[in-house]
This record gives C-alpha cells, sequence and structure tokens, in this order.
C-alpha cells in the first residue's frame, strides 16, 4: 500500500471550465482512488486513474484496484480538488513540531519501579 | 497549495531542464540533497526534486513497462474464445484483464512525473516508445497459453521482484501490486502445462513445441548482455534497477531447469547444464541478431500489434467521446437545477 503524498501534479487544464460547452474534452479529468481494506482500518490513496465524472471514476476504481476483494469502500477524488502541502516547504512547515520533545512520552523520567505508567 | 503545485507544474511540463534556472550553488545542494536519499535506500516521491536525467530515465522505463502490459493482452486474447473448457476460458480472461490493470497501474506511475497517459498511448502506436520484443511473437497452440504464464510471466516475476525496491516511490508501489498478481498467472500457466503433460502424446508434444518456441525469447527478456547495456549502470546507481539483466537471467535459468525437469519437458538448448564450480547453469549463446531485429520492428507479429492498438484506440474514441459529452450534459443539468 502507498503513502499519502504522491498525488499526482496533474498537467491538464481544469476540465470544470470547459463543462458549459458541451464539447467534449481531449483527455477525461485525473481521479485519485483510495481505498479501505476493511473494516476497521483507514482508506489509504492507493493510485490514480482517468475518468469522464464522479460516477465512472468509482466504477473504474472498483474494476481496477478492488478486483480481488481488496476493499470495502472506495473514495475518489478529483486531483485538481486536492490541497497538498509542496516539499519545497517540508521543513519550515513542519518545523513547529520539531523542538517540542516534552509531547513524547518518552521525554519524562519515571523511576522503573513505578507500575503501570 | 496551489501556488506550489503551480510551480511543480511549470518545472514538470514547460521546461525540458527541471532546474535550470535556479541558482547553480542551489542546484548542486538539491543535488546533493537527492543522491543522500537515493544511496540511503530512501524513496524518492513525485513532487521532490530530481534529476532531469533521472525522471526520463523513469519515464523511458515505466511507459515501456506499461504499454507491455497493454500489447502483452493480444497474444493471450487470441485464444479467448478458443479456450478449451470455461474454467481455462474464465482464467485467462482474468488474466488478461489484469494485464490491463497493471498497465494502468504503471501509466498512472508515468504520470506522476508529469507526463500524460493519453501522450504515451500516442507515442506506443506511433512506434516512438517501445514494448517488451517477447511479445512480437504469435501463440499458435493453447500450449502456447500456459508456457507465457510459466516461462513469459516467470521471466517478468524475475524482473519484477526487485523492482518493488526500486527507488521511486509510485513505481515501487505499482510493482508491488503486479508482483502479487502475477503469481496467479505462473501458477495456472504451469498446472494448464501439466495438464497437458499428462494428457495424450500429441498433448505432449504440442507442450514441447511451445517450450522450444519460447524459451529463447524469454531469456531475450532480460535484455541485451551486461557488456551491451549502456545505461544499466546508471540505473543502478540511481537504484532504479536493482540488478544486472545476466544476474536476473541466471537466476531465471536456475530457477526453471528443476521447473522443466518436473514437467518433464526438455529445454532447447544442449549446452544447458550445472556447473558445481559456479553453483549455477551455464548455458548457450544468445542469438542477439534475432533480437536486435525484432526490437527494431523485424519480428513476426511487430506490424500486426502496433496495427491493433491503433484500431482499438482509434475505434473506441467514439465512446469516450460520449462518455465525456454525457458528464458535460450531467454537469449542465446539475448547475442548471442549483440556479432553479
Amino acid at each position: 500500500m502507498s503513502m499519502s503524498d504522491d498525488t499526482t501534479a496533474h498537467v491538464e487544464g481544469d476540465p470544470a471550465t470547459d463543462l458549459g460547452t458541451g464539447t467534449p474534452q481531449a483527455t477525461w479529468p485525473l481521479y485519485e482512488v483510495f481505498v479501505r481494506g476493511k473494516r476497521g482500518l483507514n482508506h489509504v490513496h492507493v493510485g490514480s486513474l482517468h475518468a469522464p465524472d464522479d460516477r465512472m471514476a468509482l466504477h473504474n476504481a472498483r474494476n481496477l484496484y478492488t478486483r480481488r476483494n481488496e476493499g470495502v469502500s472506495i473514495w475518489v477524488v478529483r486531483a485538481d480538488a486536492i490541497t497538498a502541502s509542496s516539499p519545497e516547504e517540508k521543513d519550515p512547515f513542519f518545523a513547529p513540531s520539531g523542538d517540542k520533545v516534552y509531547r513524547h512520552p518518552t521525554f519524562y523520567s519515571i523511576p522503573d519501579d513505578v507500575p503501570h505508567l | 497549495m496551489s501556488v506550489s503545485d503551480e510551480t511543480t507544474r511549470l518545472a514538470t511540463a514547460s521546461t525540458p531542464d527541471g532546474a535550470s534556472d535556479a541558482p547553480a550553488g542551489l542546484e548542486r545542494e538539491l543535488e546533493d540533497a537527492f543522491e543522500a536519499t537515493v544511496a540511503g535506500e530512501g524513496r524518492v516521491e513525485p513532487r521532490d526534486w530530481m534529476p532531469e536525467g533521472y525522471r526520463k530515465t523513469l519515464i523511458r522505463q515505466i511507459a515501456q513497462h506499461a504499454h507491455s502490459e497493454i500489447i502483452g493482452m493480444q497474444p493471450e486474447g487470441n485464444w479467448i474464445l478458443r479456450a478449451p473448457s470455461l474454467r481455462r476460458k474464465a482464467i485467462l480472461l482474468a488474466k488478461v484483464q489484469d494485464e490491463a490493470g497493471h498497465g494502468l497501474y504503471l501509466y498512472s506511475a508515468t504520470e506522476t512525473l508529469g507526463v500524460d497517459r493519453a501522450e504515451l498511448t500516442e507515442k506506443l502506436i506511433d512506434s516512438k516508445q517501445k514494448y517488451s520484443s517477447i511479445f512480437n511473437y504469435p501463440t499458435l497452440t493453447f500450449a502456447d497459453i500456459g508456457v507465457i504464464g510459466w516461462l513469459v510471466d516467470g521471466a517478468a516475476i524475475c524482473n519484477q521482484v526487485p523492482l518493488c525496491r526500486s527507488s521511486y516511490g509510485p513505481y515501487a508501489r505499482a510493482m508491488v501490486r503486479i508482483c502479487k498478481e502475477e503469481s496467479f498467472h505462473q501458477r495456472q500457466g504451469f498446472e494448464l502445462l501439466m495438464t497437458l503433460m499428462a494428457g495424450t502424446e500429441a498433448q505432449r508434444e504440442m507442450v514441447q513445441d511451445a517450450v522450444d518456441r519460447w524459451w529463447w525469447p524469454s531469456l531475450m527478456m532480460f535484455g541485451p548482455a551486461d557488456g551491451d547495456s549502456p545505461n544499466t549502470r546508471q540505473s543502478m546507481a540511481w537504484r532504479i534497477k536493482r540488478h544486472t539483466n545476466d544476474e536476473l537471467r541466471q537466476r531465471f535459468v536456475d530457477m526453471t531447469v528443476p521447473q522443466a525437469a518436473a514437467l518433464g519437458v526438455t529445454l532447447p538448448d544442449p549446452e544447458l547444464r550445472w556447473n558445481d564450480e559456479r553453483q549455477a547453469h551455464d548455458f548457450g549463446d544468445i542469438d542477439w541478431t534475432e533480437f536486435t531485429a525484432v526490437v527494431k520492428g523485424a519480428g513476426p507479429c511487430n506490424a500486426q500489434r502496433l496495427a491493433h492498438r491503433r484500431a482499438a484506440h482509434e475505434g473506441g474514441q467514439w465512446v469516450r467521446d460520449a462518455a465525456s459529452a454525457y458528464a458535460a450534459k450531467q454537469a449542465r443539468r446539475e448547475a442548471g437545477e442549483q440556479v432553479a
């Protein structure tokens, strides 16, 4: 299974702006697919696909990513609707949590003979 | 954030050299960080900075791999309507459907590098990108279906298992998924052959004939000998590839020999024998003239495979148009209802 940050920086124009004209688009929009493997687990990003609309994206995702009972629930999200942090700002963006060691249980020293702590 | 998305988009889509406008010092720093990540067995993710050569190599390799899966549907699809039983037909259908799925996982991984699937399809049918030369051989009998599963998918597994640790995250993850499914492909092929071998003399001859035809092309699937594979060194340094072509070929031969014995077929190589000193099998020379000819388009089925792929793509255009038109109409209706 995959990590969450390989949403595609996709290169097409925004298809939503073409919707009013009724002219078919050259390429279908890109969707990111998330699958819940079984009840009790989170949805996890598994990949992406192209589809003309949300419903077909869901059907395509079922056919592509759950051919062997890999999931009990699927989310599809238009890739251009995802807001992501950028790799360039990785350090400053996550820096606020970097120096707060007191947020971790290991920060506190407790005598070994105190039980259940 | 959409602003940073925009910069990524510009870097990947419009400038051929992603970081050429960055100051030289900064680029050096980015490159060092990249090299350190790769050398430390870290994973590179889509929007990370990467050298242009790394991106291009990945696009070429993953696209070629995706095209192979898609073209690979044809030799097997040839037998779906003539499978000898409902059981074999259902299995073959599932397998060919898997190949389509593998192609799509891989196109999806390629798209994370800033190229578009439609563009890759165009390049395939215009012969500007390659696919594995193995699929330019015809499937003459139903035994070929078994031998493709056993040898061709077996060779693919040898190639692909190490790619699950490839340095590019989306490629490695696609390979994990693919390898899980390839195991079914190989086992169904072997079982098919065992069934034929337990049948009549004519069926056993059919299996041996298929093995004779597919053995050498299967060995060619690993690509040119190490001395003639100019990209291997850089790809290994970047951890895109994990083993050389010859290493993988040797591993495949060593794995396959006992399987052939269990099946009761002869591999068509008089020089094939165990070398106790090397603890590996020696085998005969590959006919690289044939390999080069097939790669360059002179194989038995090259023209047919591409013509078929083009016909399927162009023949499907009205379906894609209709789906887009329907989506546009529904969106207009929804927008109208909201106004009303």
